[in-house]
């Protein structure tokens, strides 16, 4: 009698967030402020020329980590919050749900990875040695924060510390995609490991993990989120 | 002439259900059951379960013990379905103060699957009393407009179930009178399940659940 379509609705639930997230910055500034931040203190504190490429990814990539730890929890959070999130259960398949949730995060995080990283790259002084292997990195390793955080937001969001419990769960769990992206970065700033394609073939097995990590992260999240969703 | 010929029939069969939290048992073997053309009330003092008794009709809450049913001609509904087949008006529900009314409106008839136009939404509004308005972003609306909306929200898809808690909380004389009359409509095709203490409302009931505190 009724046709479901939850391709339809999650986008439905991405366009609204972005709406909803435009109108009160109430992710992306909290995000923005602690990524630059960090950047600063760090990039003023410290000679860039001191730091060998693997501190430099590491460096990135935690900033990045705690970026997504200050934001991406706030999609579910807000719903718990502002009490919309049952009118959501009531309304939407709890499938779409994760993915419109899931879509936002990745545009969410993506976007504060567009500003944070060329920043990086100016304020550390690196001239990444394979920037195409760099972008495809931050791209997989974006999609893997935001794969395993969505699904912990929901997770944590009817907890009362919702913060602090939310970086222990999520620390351990995104640790074998946050290694496999430090890596791929390292190999892209130091370019050591060969050139062009070598390098690539190099890196290879870190970008094939991280996808994987990230297929792995949505497929599981799709058969618990209703377990989770569910009051 | 049965009033819902024409419309599909739901009934509703509420089957020895308990609930507890914890050690805190909230609902103790409630049965009862209504269909399409009938007003099943929900009544009781403060803290007696009202709401977590329509939760669990609405499928927002599980039983501890017992069994809800929803069946729409004569076949069980699947999970996917029922949430298509329920409009709920309930102080627990919000809808997002940072959207209008009318975004919030085309919103809920997109995740529907309904035709979100703008003619949808206006008519929506309008019949609710808050043409004119739909521009508004909610946070700006007065508790009563809120509640009026949230009948627009819940109306929007013509569900065969209809589940109103507190039906009545925040409205003005005017706001009352047009839910009143909305329930006077809704009783003819749907079922409707409400919560109240209204004595009012109550007296509406083919079917009343008077639950103790």
């Amino acid at each position: 009698m009724w046709s479901s379509n939850w391709a339809r609705e999650a986008l439905a639930v991405l366009a609204k967030d972005i709406r909803s997230e435009y109108r009160t910055r109430y992710a992306f500034s909290a995000v923005l402020l602690f990524a630059v931040t960090a950047l600063a203190v760090v990039s003023f504190s410290v000679s860039p020329y001191s730091l060998g490429a693997d501190v430099q990814a590491a460096f990135l990539w935690i900033v990045l980590f705690f970026s997504a730890m200050t934001g991406l929890s706030r999609s579910f959070v807000r719903e718990e919050e502002a009490r919309t999130a049952m009118t959501l259960r009531l309304s939407i398949a709890p499938e779409a749900v994760y993915m419109g949730k899931l879509l936002f995060n990745i545009a969410l995080q993506g976007a504060v990875a567009a500003v944070v990283v060329p920043l990086f790259l100016v304020l550390m002084d690196v001239a990444p040695a394979h920037p195409g292997l760099l972008a495809l990195a931050t791209i997989l390793g974006t999609m893997a924060l935001a794969s395993s955080s969505t699904i912990i937001a929901a997770i944590v969001s009817r907890a009362n510390a919702k913060g602090a419990i939310f970086a222990v769960l999520a620390f351990p769990v995104t640790l074998p995609g946050l290694s496999s992206a430090i890596r791929a970065t390292t190999a892209a700033l130091r370019g050591a490991v060969g050139s062009g394609s070598a390098l690539v073939a190099g890196a290879a097995g870190d970008l094939r993990a991280l996808a994987a990590y990230s297929v792995l992260m949505i497929a599981s999240s799709l058969l618990l989120f209703d377990f989770v969703w569910d009051d | 002439m049965d009033p819902a010929e024409g419309h599909v029939r739901l009934e509703l069969i509420i089957d020895s259900v308990s609930k507890s939290y914890g050690a805190r048992r909230v609902l103790h073997d409630v049965t009862a059951r209504a269909g399409t053309g009938q007003v099943l009330v929900i009544a009781g003092p403060n803290g007696s379960g009202k709401s977590t008794l329509v939760r669990m009709v609405a499928r927002l809450a599980r039983p501890t013990d017992g069994r809800v049913l929803w069946k729409l001609d004569g076949r069980a509904l699947p999970a996917t379905d029922i949430r298509r087949a329920i409009g709920m008006v309930s102080p627990d529900l919000t809808l997002y103060d940072e959207l209008s009314a009318a975004e919030n409106l085309r919103f809920f008839a997109q995740v529907r699957g309904l035709s979100a136009t703008p003619e949808f939404v206006r008519s929506l509004l309008d019949r609710f009393g808050l043409g004119g308005r739909g521009g508004d972003l909610v946070r700006a609306y007065s508790s009563g407009m809120k509640q009026r909306l949230k009948y627009a929200f819940a109306l929007m898809h013509d569900p065969p179930l209809l589940i109103l808690d507190e039906p009545t909380a925040n409205l003005d004389e005017r706001g009352v009178a047009l839910v009143h009359d909305t329930i006077a409509q809704a009783r003819l095709r749907k079922c409707v399940v409400m919560a109240t203490n209204e004595p009012e409302e109550v007296r509406l009931g083919d079917v009343v659940i008077q639950l103790g505190a």
